[in-house]
């Protein structure tokens, strides 16, 4: 199997958007992969997350709706309240089951779910957070062969997350906010 | 907690028996959502190995309902999305409120909350006194929890929260009595809901409505069921009713998008000709 990317995945919860305002900017819009961003946020009031990130990049920006197949180059944000999931033919399903470590979205979900689908193909990156969601799922992607990295938790405004992940990965690799465009940019 | 102990041809296998034995035909549904049901359900009844699951769903009659009850996803809400609500309650509702008799059906119903809100706005505007709201899903287990009107207490909160995004006015405790941990809705509000079971996949249209809700099924439909389904809703809607879909389902990609017109920022969709 190749090691080609075919998706970024990034997950993060509290004081994780100001991380994703510093990076997105500097993405290049001629990505050969998608990314999807899963955010934990609340369903009520309805927010324009996806409004305010699309004035921020040259990127497409979608929220995730029923059915939406990914194109390359294209960010796509999993909408409030529900989990996205992979089909076997790459597509997106959502799913509004039980939340899952207090979260819908969840981040393990699309995770793991990704890891199934895309295994050595997948990049994952957790970001700042005070939550456990996201960790297992840096596990699962691992043992599939994809790659993943946390935001350095010295830079994180809730180290929690991240630090949970490290916790767990010891060899978890470490981004500062400044280093992410670059590095996604850059990907093979 | 993610364990993945089924493989894709077990699976095909699995939904060919129930379809066969039962009747219950889930071969058009979203594989990565029932994957994950089923795994789910093989950890929390304890099957060791998929074998053990299949051979207690094939052999034992009485384990099939907890079987649909656990691969169908039935999480829902009072109010969900209160916007929705909202435009049903200042636009939607009132339009219908011109008919000497207004019909509606909630397909896919769960537990019911949905058919409570329903009730509860039209009884707000004065009208439930002429509306009659048919509310069905596959699912017996579910269907029986809703038709009683009995909720946890715990969710009441969240429920009261959204009933006032949705420019709820009442006390909202006003619309219940707490019973210890429960709470079970006045008997009036569900004086004119039927409850039923009813398989979108199976089962034919059973009358003209003014008003169909179907929110949050249809995305663990694949594409073809999806249209079949909007077919049997094209067929059990009046010319100028509305289809509501969830908040991220569309008409988009069925042969109903040219004859509809989609209320501007709402899944709502109005039957043209
Ligand atoms: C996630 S719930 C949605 C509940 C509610 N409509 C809401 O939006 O809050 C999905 C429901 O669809 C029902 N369902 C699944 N397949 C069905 C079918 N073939 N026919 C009727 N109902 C079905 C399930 O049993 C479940 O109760």
């Amino acid at each position: 199997m190749s090691r080609e990317t075919k998706v970024v995945l990034i997950g993060g919860s509290a004081g994780s958007i100001p991380v994703l305002l510093q990076v997105l900017p500097d993405i290049r819009s001629d990505l050969h992969f998608s990314i999807i961003i899963i955010l934990h946020r609340k369903s009520y009031p309805k927010s324009s997350l996806n409004q305010l990130f699309e004035s921020i990049t040259t990127l497409n920006v979608l929220e995730v709706e029923d059915k939406t197949e990914l194109v390359n180059g294209t960010i796509y944000l999993v909408p409030a309240d529900y989990h996205l999931l992979f089909e076997d033919d790459k597509s997106i399903a959502l799913d509004a089951s039980e939340k899952i470590n207090y979260s819908r979205p969840s981040i393990d979900v699309t995770f793991e779910s990704a890891a199934r689908i895309f295994n050595s193909n997948v990049v994952a990156l957790l970001l700042s957070g005070g939550s456990q969601d996201g960790v297992e799922g840096l596990k699962n992607i691992i043992q599939h062969g994809g790659k993943v990295f946390i935001q350095d938790p010295n830079t994180a405004e809730v180290d929690y997350m991240p630090k949970q992940a490290l916790e767990q990965i010891p060899e978890v690799e470490q981004l500062a906010p400044e280093q992410m465009s670059h590095f996604i940019n850059n990907l093979k | 907690m993610e364990l993945d102990i089924i493989r894709d041809e077990e699976m095909d296998l699995l939904l060919e028996d129930v379809s066969s034995i039962y009747g219950y035909d889930f071969s058009q549904y979203s594989k990565a959502s029932l994957k994950r049901r089923l795994n789910r359900i093989c950890l929390v009844d304890k099957f060791a190995s998929f074998a053990e699951l299949r051979y207690r769903v094939i052999s034992d009659k009485n384990y099939l309902q907890r079987f649909v009850e656990e691969i169908t996803v039935n999480v829902t809400e009072m109010f969900r999305d209160p916007l929705f609500y909202k435009k049903l309650r200042n636009d939607i509702l009132p339009k219908l409120g011109t008919y000497p008799f207004i019909r509606i059906w909630v397909a896919g119903c769960s537990t019911g909350e949905e058919a409570y809100s329903i009730a509860i706005l039209l009884q707000e505007i004065n009208l439930y006194h002429k509306a009659l709201i048919y509310a069905t899903d596959i699912n017996p287990t579910v269907i029986e929890k809703a038709s009683k009107g009995i909720f946890p207490l715990s969710v009441m909160k969240q429920y009261s929260e959204n009933y006032i995004h949705a420019d709820g006015q009442k006390d909202f405790s006003s619309y219940y009595t707490s019973m210890y941990d429960v709470v079970k809705f006045q008997e009036d509000l569900n004086s004119r809901i039927l409850f039923s079971t009813h398989n979108l996949v199976s089962d034919t249209s059973f009358n003209e409505f003014q008003l169909i809700l179907c929110r949050n099924v249809l995305i663990y439909f694949d594409k073809d069921l999806q249209n079949k389904v909007f077919n049997l809703f094209d067929n059990s809607l009046q010319t100028l009713g509305y289809l509501a879909l969830g908040d991220k389902e569309t008409i988009r990609f069925s042969s109903l998008e040219k004859r509809y017109k989609q209320s501007k920022g709402h899944k709502i969709y109005q039957k043209m000709t």
